[in-house]
Order: C-alpha cells, then sequence, then structure tokens
C-alpha cells in the first residue's frame, strides 16, 4: 500500500462559518496505480490534492490520518511536511502557465529549487536533460525565461521538475484542461510513462474529463459535495457504474458519434449543494432521480464488488 | 447569410511593429441561416481572431466579410448598431464578461440604454423574463443578483439570453463550453442546438471536437491560420482526409476506445512564413519531392460538400485510391 487515507476531513474557515470541502474520505492507492478523481467543480477534488502537500489556511486540518508507504504524513504542521515535500509528495499544479518565476531563467529557476531541497543541482544536470529530452524538449529551454515556452512546453516543463527527485505520490491537478487535443494526448501519455519509468510510484490525477481518465487512469474515484460517491477500476466504473451520479455524469459526456438530431443528451439538473451547510444524510438527494425514504441517513461508503465501492443506499439493498 | 471571402489578418509584432504573425490567411466559408459551423482547431490556429473579425472587434488586413449581402467593414453608425442587433457574440470566460461590481442583469440594461430607449420599464422586464426563460433559467433565481453568486453555466445562459433580447440572427459562441463543468456543459449546448431550430445562425468556435460533432452541419478545421479541411459534420468525422484532422481525430480522448499508439511530432520547427503546406513540418506523410514544400495546396473538393487543403489526398484520390497516412508506432 502506497498512500493510505483514513477519514481524511479539511475545512475552510470562513467568517460564515466552517466549509465542509472535504469531509471524511478514506481511500488508498497502491504502488504503481494512477487513480483519477473526477467530479464537478467545487466537489473537493482539488482540497484532497492540496491538503496532501500543502495545507496552509484558509484550509484547516480537522482529523484523519494520511500514510504514505507505511509512514504517517504530518499533513496539519506546515513545517515537519517541508522534508517531505518535493522528495517524497509532489505536486503538478493546475495553471503551469503561473507556476514558474518569470524573472528567472528556467535552469537557475530549477538550480535554486533544488538548492532549497539540498542537493546540488549539477550532480542531477545530466538526468534533468535526459528527462527533457523524453519530454520533447530541448536542453535549450534551461537558458529560457517562462515567457519563452509555449502553454504545452511550460506544462511538460513543470512536469519535468515536479519529479526530478522520484517522489513517492504526485498529484497533477487539472493539468490537461487547458490544453489542445494532440497536446493533451501527449500530456496524457507521458503521466503513464513517468510511471512505466519508476519516476513517481503513484499518482493521483484531478480532472473533470473523465475521457482523459480512461485513456490513462487505473483506477476513478468520484466526489460529490466533500464525500465519496464511488470508486473501482477505470472500465467498471465507465462500463457499470452503480452510482447514480456517475452514471449521470458519464452519460452526460458528449462523443464523436452523438448528433443533436439524432440522440439529444442530458445534463444533470440542480447544482451542488452549498458545503457552508450540506444537507444531512446523502448529499447528492436532491438531484438524484432515484433518492427514496431511507437517502435521508447518510449512505456508508462500502465494497459492492471486491475493488468496487459504493456510497448509496440503493447498492446496500 | 454570413459570407466570408479570402480574408487575412497580419498582427504586426516586435518592438516597432517589425515582424509580422500570419493569424488568418485567405480564409473563406460561409453559414446559412439556421446553420451551426464549428470553426475547430488548436491554440494559435486563428479561429478567435475569426470570429472577432467577424463581430469587428478588430480589423481585418484583407478580404471581405457580408452579412445579408452588405459588407460589414464600411458599415458605421447607425447601420454598424443595426448589424449588432443581427450579430452578436458569447465568450469563453463568463466571469470575466461581467463587470463583478454591479449585479448581473446590469447587461441587459446595457442593452435597453443603446437600443431600446423608448420601451418602458414594465415591458422591458417582462421581455427579459422570457429571454431568461428562453435559455431555460428561472428569472427569480437569477435575476438581482452579482456574478459571483452565480455558476458559470448560468452566467453563460444570461449572456446568450442578452444576445437574444437583440432579435439576433448570428451568434458567434467562442470557446462558450470550455470553461464549464461536464453536467452544465450539456444544457448549454442543447440550448445551443434548440435555437438552431429556431433559425438562429451560430458559428461555434472549439477545440473539442466531441462538442463539434454534436451540433454542427459543417466544419471547419483550421491549421496555422488557413483551412485545412472543411464540409459536412458526418463527412469530415468519418473520412478525414487531411493528415491534420487524422491526427486531431486521434487525439480525442474517447470512453469507448483507449488511444492507439501514435507518435504525436509536438516539436514540428513553428517557421515562420513558410511558402509551402503549412503542416508540411509535422506531417507524417510529406514529402519534398512530391512538392509539399513548394507550394501552399489549394482546397479541393475531393467529395461533394468536402474539401481539403492537401495535394496528396487529392493525388491519391485522382488514381482512386486514397492511402492511410504512415502513423509511426511506438517502438517500445
Amino acid at each position: 500500500m502506497s498512500l493510505q487515507v483514513e477519514d481524511l476531513k479539511i475545512y475552510y474557515q470562513t467568517l460564515r462559518g466552517d466549509v465542509k470541502a472535504l469531509d471524511g474520505v478514506t481511500f488508498s492507492i497502491r504502488d504503481g496505480e494512477i487513480m483519477g478523481l473526477a467530479g464537478e467543480s467545487g466537489c473537493g477534488k482539488t482540497t484532497l490534492g492540496y491538503g496532501l502537500i500543502h495545507l496552509t489556511p484558509p484550509k484547516k486540518y480537522m482529523g484523519g490520518c494520511v500514510r504514505l508507504d507505511g509512514e504517517e504524513l504530518p499533513i496539519w504542521d506546515n513545517d515537519r511536511m517541508n522534508p517531505f515535500r518535493y522528495k517524497r509528495v509532489s505536486i503538478i499544479p493546475q495553471y503551469a502557465m503561473s507556476a514558474m518565476n518569470p524573472t528567472r531563467k528556467i535552469g537557475k529557476m530549477a538550480s535554486e529549487l533544488l538548492s532549497a531541497k539540498g542537493v546540488v543541482f549539477e550532480t542531477i544536470l545530466p538526468e534533468l536533460l535526459r528527462r527533457l529530452d523524453l519530454v520533447d524538449l530541448s536542453s535549450d529551454v534551461l537558458n529560457m525565461y517562462p515567457i519563452e515556452l509555449s502553454g504545452g512546453m511550460k506544462q511538460r516543463m513543470v512536469m519535468v521538475l515536479s519529479t526530478l527527485l522520484n517522489p513517492s505520490l504526485l498529484v497533477a491537478d487539472e493539468i490537461t484542461s487547458a490544453l489542445d487535443v494532440s497536446t493533451q494526448q501527449a500530456v496524457a501519455e507521458m503521466l503513464v510513462e513517468f510511471r512505466d519509468r519508476d519516476f513517481v510510484k503513484s499518482m493521483v490525477v484531478v480532472t473533470h474529463d473523465i475521457s482523459i481518465l480512461y485513456q490513462i487512469a487505473d483506477s476513478i474515484l468520484v466526489m460529490y459535495a466533500g464525500k465519496l460517491a464511488e470508486k473501482a477500476s477505470t472500465g467498471t466504473i465507465i462500463n457499470s457504474p452503480r452510482h447514480p451520479y456517475t452514471k449521470l455524469l458519464i452519460s452526460s459526456l458528449p462523443k464523436v458519434g452523438v448528433r443533436y438530431a439524432e440522440q439529444k443528451l442530458k445534463g444533470i439538473p440542480g447544482n451542488p449543494p452549498m458545503l457552508l451547510n450540506p444537507p444531512v444524510g446523502c448529499r447528492f438527494r436532491d438531484r438524484c432521480p432515484f433518492a427514496f425514504k431511507k437517502c435521508i441517513e447518510e449512505p456508508p461508503f462500502i465494497e459492492v464488488e471486491p475493488g468496487h465501492f459504493v456510497a448509496c443506499w440503493k447498492e446496500l439493498d | 447569410m454570413l459570407k466570408i471571402e479570402n480574408i487575412s489578418k497580419i498582427y504586426h509584432t516586435g518592438t516597432f511593429g517589425g515582424k509580422e504573425l500570419h493569424a488568418v490567411s485567405d480564409v473563406s466559408f460561409d453559414i446559412h441561416e439556421g446553420e451551426v459551423v464549428s470553426l475547430i482547431g488548436e491554440s494559435g490556429s486563428g479561429k478567435s481572431t475569426i470570429g472577432r473579425m467577424i463581430l469587428r472587434l478588430i480589423n481585418k488586413t484583407s478580404g471581405k466579410i457580408t452579412v445579408d449581402g452588405v459588407d460589414t467593414s464600411v458599415i458605421s453608425g447607425s447601420e454598424l448598431k443595426n448589424y449588432y442587433r443581427k450579430v452578436q457574440g458569447v465568450f469563453q470566460d463568463p466571469f470575466s464578461s461581467f463587470n463583478p461590481i454591479f449585479k448581473a442583469d446590469r447587461v441587459f440594461e446595457n442593452v435597453r440604454e443603446g437600443f431600446f430607449p423608448e420601451v418602458n420599464s414594465a415591458e422591458w422586464s417582462q421581455k427579459i423574463h422570457l429571454a431568461v426563460e428562453s435559455v431555460g433559467l428561472n428569472p427569480e433565481q437569477v435575476l438581482n443578483k452579482f456574478p459571483h453568486q452565480l455558476s458559470g453555466g448560468q452566467l453563460q445562459r444570461l449572456l446568450i439570453a442578452r444576445a437574444l433580447l437583440l432579435d439576433i440572427q448570428l451568434l458567434v459562441a467562442d470557446e462558450i463550453i470550455s470553461m464549464l463543468d461536464a453536467s452544465t456543459r450539456i444544457d448549454v449546448l442543447n440550448l445551443l442546438a434548440d435555437l438552431k431550430s429556431r433559425g438562429l445562425s451560430i458559428l461555434f468556435i472549439t477545440h473539442d471536437l466531441s462538442l463539434g460533432y454534436y451540433i454542427s452541419d459543417k466544419s471547419v478545421i483550421l491549421y496555422r491560420g488557413s483551412i485545412v479541411e472543411m464540409g459536412a459534420t458526418e463527412k469530415i468525422y468519418n473520412n478525414p482526409q487531411h493528415p491534420y484532422t487524422k491526427m486531431l481525430m486521434c487525439c480525442v480522448p474517447r470512453l469507448d476506445k483507449k488511444w492507439e499508439q501514435v507518435e504525436i511530432d509536438l516539436q514540428g520547427k513553428q517557421t515562420e512564413g513558410t511558402i509551402g503546406c503549412l503542416f508540411y513540418d509535422r506531417c507524417p506523410i510529406a514529402r519534398q519531392e512530391r512538392g509539399c514544400a513548394g507550394d501552399r495546396p489549394p482546397l479541393i473538393e475531393i467529395e461533394p460538400d468536402h474539401f481539403v487543403a492537401c495535394s496528396h489526398c487529392w493525388e491519391n484520390d485522382k488514381v482512386g485510391k486514397p492511402v492511410e497516412p504512415r502513423i509511426q508506432e511506438k517502438t517500445q
């Protein structure tokens, strides 16, 4: 077991009270597994991703336990997390465009980054050049400013920098969202290649684009309003989802081959609930076409089949 | 109703505007009444530039855009105002289209001040209610709110409602879906399709091919400012001919099929001012001896309503056997 998360709660502190963005989340990721994290905006995907790495106010740790390779991560203590960050856990942030320092040449920035972690730049330079070559970037980029690179190039550069010290866990937050289809495919396949080459042991890929996850992820975790809705292997989630939310989410995706004139797709009516005062019971209840009396109680996240977890009362009967 | 003939746009870049950037070169297509045309291309392919030129937000360098036979570049004053009654645009980021310090319905008030000063308040608010309802929103929920109190999908639909107030004939929809969630984007897309069936023409600018396929009648594929393939949507998607279109089709993430292991050449020396085929340096079937580096290939009709700008497809078609482009298998 590479990463185990148990009952993790992270709230946002606001003047009107705590926003329960992540409310009791339990899952685990095996070594070498790429886990996709899917859901609408505002359902806690990014909070979970960042929570594992950099928990700063207004985010507030409210309980739970995170273990990486058997060792507990002190995610509530920013200073104690420092030795873990970048070496054991790392992140590719959402906006690669703004992730790099615009006033430094990329090579200089990399060397500063490494020296802050006690690594001498020269010793790692050959490996850096080898990896740049792997993602189709020439070594000239080290002498360039970030502004000279295109969006896709920046994204690949940030990928290389984030994984340079072979972290055990990598969180990739919406890294393909701002890219064109061709670049998107290249970046997504590079993630798989990084895993295959053991640059990173396991990965959490946060995205709202399920079709990308189908291409690269081993398992998919669907979140809704700060809770887990369903977790299973990629094929199971796409082909035989059990949670109503997952079903609706997948059926609302337009695909090549579906036309409005022939088959009208439907969205999910309604909006996710406000997490300042989340409703009791199943949080999807108001939008769920199958909701019944029992849904007023909170459904447990249980294993209905080996490796297939669902939080829905319908699946318990 | 909209006719675009050989339009080009050259941006001047560099310190004293010394360098030229050909954002759009020699693009022609037309949109009929009640037709949805999708403009597909990567970033930097000039798709937004075309939309902006139609809306007259930027001037074109050469060419001609006519709407119902009227050249749009010469009109001004009240004629231009009339033009905006017919043609409106909605843009990518709904959050930056609204002024955050004013309530969201101020966009409607602006329309009234500009176009309908004679309408009285009661009549106007009824008109707003109708427009808001016609985009599938509940007026009580969305009116009198600040932009941050509404979701992206709601704001985007309010902007469409604003355009509808003007009784428009053409809507330029520039990446209006990309910022929305999967669950709301289909609602906005269905709304566009509904409007289309009521006779509105839509120019749907997108980089997402599956969205383009869902609603459009005609597709135009752009690469670095030029049309590489154009025609009826089914023909383009089911029988892509240009190597670039084929590559795009391979890259679309699908739920029913895994990506094929194809090598994508991302590097492609983006040489400025190449005279030959613009796709030459990334093309898997390009050969110098076949003349790919020589002349810019013209747009050729290979079957009814299907145009391709690739001299090879054309050559091969002449001898009667279209060949598959050589796609390099990954050697690992």
